[in-house]
């Protein structure tokens, strides 16, 4: 089949969803590659390259438009372009399905096949192809350089013979892909970094990435991420409330805030109101990842950097990954080519559009004249459903019910042996004479004694303990001690025999423990 | 001197020994415990030496230094790595010497029962002991002597066996005559029978054939047990030389040597308990040797085993944070413990933070590895057990295997067919990435093939160990 990619349309829109690279991945497959001339030249691709990689290089638009029969793409395609697709065609793009119903239908009605890489469910197989995610990391990483180009100071602390710098403190709200990313950047570049999100569970990858989660004490059901796929659910009232309170206190001693947080199919909540601008000191940076979808920040003007009066920079820039746009293309199009590599199960250059595999249905918005979007949930669940640790849901009482189980079997298992033991012992006592139940009496509790003694060994020690024992139970010496001065010739002999070999075991056995114990040394 | 003062110095060793096993609690207090240790045994040899009863103390300080300082010399000789089969070794002495001293007693009870009354007064020591025994004691001398006997002889080859198959004397596989057990059980009742028959009789001969069955027995049971249960075999011969010293004791009516004999006894016992937990088998299956037959048909191990060179090795760790190290019997066959002593000196003076995990049965006895780390001088507080590091695993950046292979074997907890299903294993797999140090593509002591080693996240580092650490060093300043 032909994979057709036209430069993108939209203003400012640097990125494109073909390079060289994943040319030369899609021939592989079986597929051959057609593209605009001067499509990848904003982000760095030049035609010869793409000659280069055997990829066909046509005029314009309409031309891909009319060779190819599946387009790929970046942005989501403007009505014109979506009139224009013929029945048999698959768009590969971003698509918004949620916010463009009246493109969905309009799709829907040529017959052709869309597919919406954002789309993509959250399972592991399909993460080679989650374009959300690669743009989420480039925006992440891009929000934290553009901050630092719009901050007046270094990001790290450091002690100068001009004075003393301090570092600054970066927060970033909502810890997802990009935020995960931002934090990255943040703290490798020597900002003390904070963050926030509403999914508590995420508190360990924040402080994976070397930042401090910023803790919230409300008391209520968390929120579970595997319910919603990965990503955040809205917030009640109170919970949104006390994360107001939160910010308000912590907004004075902040120099840069990075917004990441967005809820699926929703306006971005709002987070960073106008006071919280206020209060920050001038020379401060808020940059917004959310700005597309409304901002975070409530004075957040989209695809706008401004300075407020109070001299606080906000960024509300939406094209982070177009301002990277080698970068993002290059993973953009390669997510794109494993989703193809996917639909094409025979690397013959077959599309096979399969509705029963997760991935390439909960993509698939509109197909033979359906609109195919929402998808039905995906039979694998996305992410494995929070553990919770079973013996918490019990209750007090069934705690104690079970401790009581166990301590009664304990008991009876005890009382049982020693009932047994004490039988035993007393039937020896009636038939034994008196002499050797003294015996006995030392041997039983020596044995208790040996019982309590060893539990206490380190494990560490274990081999000495061998060693030492072997060396303390040479005591036999004393046995062959006692023979060896008897008058029998044989007896003699055997005894002096014994005492040498014992002999042998006391000086080897102490002295190898000897040598073992004196290696354990502390660093 | 009399009586009341080897008594005295019995008491008094006693409680040393007690304080030297107890000591063992701690690396620190350990090093005491040694001298408590050596100091109980020097008492006790010379209160008896010096006590009543005791004739030719001169011969017996002569051979007692002549054995000493062959002890001496080899436990100065001896390779760390050759730990287990000297201990091994020596527990076939202690063995040896409990037979010795069983037949004794039986020569020494033919020889009193001889004489006649007036003669029988003229005694002393040991022999006096005897010849006041009453005919109930002295039936139940015969039952201590047997018995002191018999678990003498069993240690004794046993621990030949044990020291063999440790040593690479003789082959790790477990071996059994045709008909397996039933030999055992078989030599056990002829055991039994001579028992009763000597009990009855007092016969020489009925002791002489038991120590032949009882001989039969510790080489048979030994050979068939494998390799791997090596370590549960060992503490179990331990147990035994305290049992062993604990019969004889009774037969010689000696406390002394009860209380030693009972204290070395069930500190074996645990220790042997321990293990077969930390491996989660049964101790009878052990004995028994051999694993019990796999319920069902093995999972299938799939993908392939990706090899790595000595400059991967290096790079992944330059470029790791935190470093996690499993040794296991590999570490010690290559003698690698210094090489690896210094790598990880090395990595620790670039600031990352290196430790090493061990599991409760890695190795041939149980600290094996703790015991080899700490030759090599490795610090033992960044050495940690199997329940401190194993939640570690996923926060930490390279886990690098050193020549084990069962204990790091995920199919424990994924394959309920795995003959080792439900065994607690190191969870190295959750690391960022996995190296392995291997000599072959060959399997475990177990026998049983390793997913570990076909993760994605694993890679095979082929070769010597102590070669392939040496390789690293190189190429790690």
């Amino acid at each position: 089949m032909k994979i057709g990619a036209a430069g993108e349309r939209f203003p400012g829109e640097a990125r494109v969803a073909m390079t060289p690279a994943s040319v030369k991945d899609l021939a592989r497959l079986g597929h051959e590659a057609v593209i605009e001339s001067g499509a990848g030249a904003a982000a760095g691709y030049r035609d010869d390259d793409y000659a280069a990689a055997g990829a066909t290089v046509v005029a314009d638009e309409a031309a891909v438009q009319a060779a190819a029969d599946v387009l790929v793409r970046v942005r989501p395609p403007e009505s014109s372009e979506i009139a224009a697709l013929r029945p048999e065609q698959t768009l590969i793009s971003f698509f918004y399905p949620g916010q463009n119903e009246a493109a969905l239908k309009q799709a829907a009605a040529t017959g052709a096949t869309v597919i919406a890489m954002d789309m993509v469910p959250r399972i592991s197989r399909a993460q080679k192809m989650d374009a959300l995610s690669s743009m989420a990391n480039l925006a992440g990483y891009r929000s934290v350089i553009e901050a630092a180009n719009n901050f007046g100071r270094f990001f790290t602390g450091q002690v100068t013979a001009a004075g003393r710098i301090p570092p600054a403190r970066v927060l970033v709200v909502g810890a997802g892909v990009a935020g995960l990313a931002a934090i990255g950047a943040s703290v490798s570049l020597g900002a003390v970094t904070l963050a926030f999100d509403v999914r508590p569970e995420v508190a360990e990858q924040i402080e994976s990435m070397g930042a401090e989660f910023v803790f919230l004490d409300f008391d209520s059901e968390a929120q579970d991420g595997a319910a919603t796929g990965g990503y955040a659910a809205p917030s009640s009232p109170e919970f949104l409330a006390a994360q107001l309170r939160k910010f308000r206190e912590l907004a004075p001693s902040i120099d840069i805030v990075i917004t990441t947080a967005l809820i699926p199919g929703r306006p971005a909540p709002k987070l960073w109101t106008r006071d919280m601008v206020e209060m920050m000191k001038p020379g401060s940076v808020i940059v917004d990842l959310a700005a597309e979808r409304g901002g975070n920040c409530e004075l957040t003007i989209p695809d706008e950097k401004f300075v407020t009066e109070g001299g606080v920079t906000i960024i509300g820039y939406t094209d982070f990954p177009s301002r990277m746009a080698q970068q993002a293309s290059s993973l953009y199009a390669a997510n794109i080519a494993h989703m193809i590599a996917d639909l094409t199960p025979g690397k013959d250059g077959v599309l096979v559009q399969d509705m029963e595999d997760d991935v390439i249905r909960g993509a698939t918005v509109t197909h033979a004249g359906e609109v195919t979007w929402p998808p039905p949930p995906p039979k694998v669940q996305a992410i494995a459903v929070q553990k919770r640790e079973k013996p918490k849901e019990l209750t007090r009482e069934e705690k104690i019910a079970l401790e009581k189980a166990a301590f009664r079997k304990q008991t009876v298992t005890q009382v049982a042996t020693l009932a047994i033991g004490g039988i035993l012992i007393l039937l020896a006592g009636y038939f034994a004479p008196a002499s050797l139940m003294t015996h006995l009496t030392v041997f039983v509790l020596a044995c208790f004694i040996g019982f309590q003694v060893i539990w206490g060994v380190a494990h560490a020690l274990h081999t000495p303990l061998m060693a030492i024992t072997n060396g303390i139970s040479s005591i036999i010496i004393i046995g062959a001690l006692l023979q060896i001065g008897s008058a029998g010739w044989l007896v003699l002999v055997l005894a002096a025999v014994a005492v040498a070999l014992a002999g042998v075991n006391i000086f080897g056995g102490f002295l190898v423990t000897r040598r073992m114990l004196a290696m354990f040394q502390k660093s | 001197m009399d009586i009341g003062f080897t008594t005295a110095a019995y008491v008094v060793a006693a409680v040393l020994f007690i304080l030297s096993l107890g000591g063992l609690s701690n690396e620190e207090s350990a090093k005491r415990a040694v001298w408590y240790g050596m100091v109980g045994m020097a008492l006790a040899v010379f209160a008896t030496m010096a006590g009543p009863g005791h004739g030719l103390w001169p011969l017996s300080l002569v051979l007692l230094l002549i054995g000493g300082a062959g002890g001496a010399v080899i436990a100065q000789r001896v390779q760390m790595t050759e730990m287990p089969q000297l201990v091994a070794a020596m527990h076939s002495l202690v063995g040896l010497a409990a037979v010795l001293i069983g037949f004794n007693s039986q020569f020494e009870e033919i020889r009193i029962a001889a004489l006649d009354g007036t003669a029988r007064g003229a005694l002393e020591g040991f022999s006096a002991v005897i010849a006041a025994k009453s005919p109930a004691e002295l039936s139940i001398l015969r039952v201590e002597t047997f018995l002191g006997v018999f678990i003498g002889a069993v240690t004794f080859t046993g621990s030949v066996v044990a020291y063999g198959k440790l040593a690479g004397r003789i082959s790790g596989a477990a071996k059994k005559l045709p008909g397996g057990h039933v030999w055992n059980a078989l030599a056990a009742l002829v055991s039994v029978v001579l028992l009763v028959v000597y009990f009855q009789t007092g016969s020489t001969w009925s002791l002489a054939v038991m120590t032949i069955a009882a001989l039969f027995i510790g080489w048979h049971l030994i050979m068939g047990i494998g390799g791997a249960d090596m370590p549960v075999v060992v503490s179990m011969l331990n147990s035994y030389s305290g049992w062993a010293a604990a019969a004889i004791g009774f037969s010689l009516g000696n406390d002394l040597l009860i209380v030693v004999g009972a204290l070395v006894g069930s500190s074996g016992a645990i220790l042997s308990y321990i293990m077969c937990q930390a491996m989660n088998r049964s101790f009878i299956s052990v004995i028994l040797g051999g694993f019990g037959g796999p319920k069902g048909p093995a999972m299938a191990v799939e993908g392939e085993q990706v090899a790595i060179d000595a400059d991967g090795v290096a790079a992944l760790l330059q470029d790791a944070k935190s470093v996690i190290i499993i040794p296991g019997y590999g570490m010690a066959v290559a003698q690698a413990q210094q090489s690896v002593s210094e790598l990880v000196r090395r990595l620790r003076a670039e600031g990352k933070e290196v430790r090493f995990a061990i599991h409760p049965v890695a190795g041939r006895l149980p600290g094996h590895m703790n015991v080899l780390l700490a030759e090599a001088k490795v610090p033992y507080d960044i050495v940690l057990g199997m329940d401190e590091i194993n939640d570690d695993f996923p926060a930490t950046d390279v886990a690098i295997v050193i020549g084990s292979n069962d204990i790091v074997n995920p199919a424990a907890q994924d394959d309920p067919n795995s003959p080792i299903a439900g065994m607690p294993v190191l969870e190295c797999w959750k690391a960022g990435t996995v190296v392995v140090l291997k000599r072959g593509q060959g399997t475990g002591y177990s026998g049983i093939e390793n997913p570990l080693f076909f993760k994605e996240n694993t890679r095979m580092f082929f070769g010597d160990a102590k070669k392939s650490i040496d390789d690293l060093l190189t190429r790690i300043n």
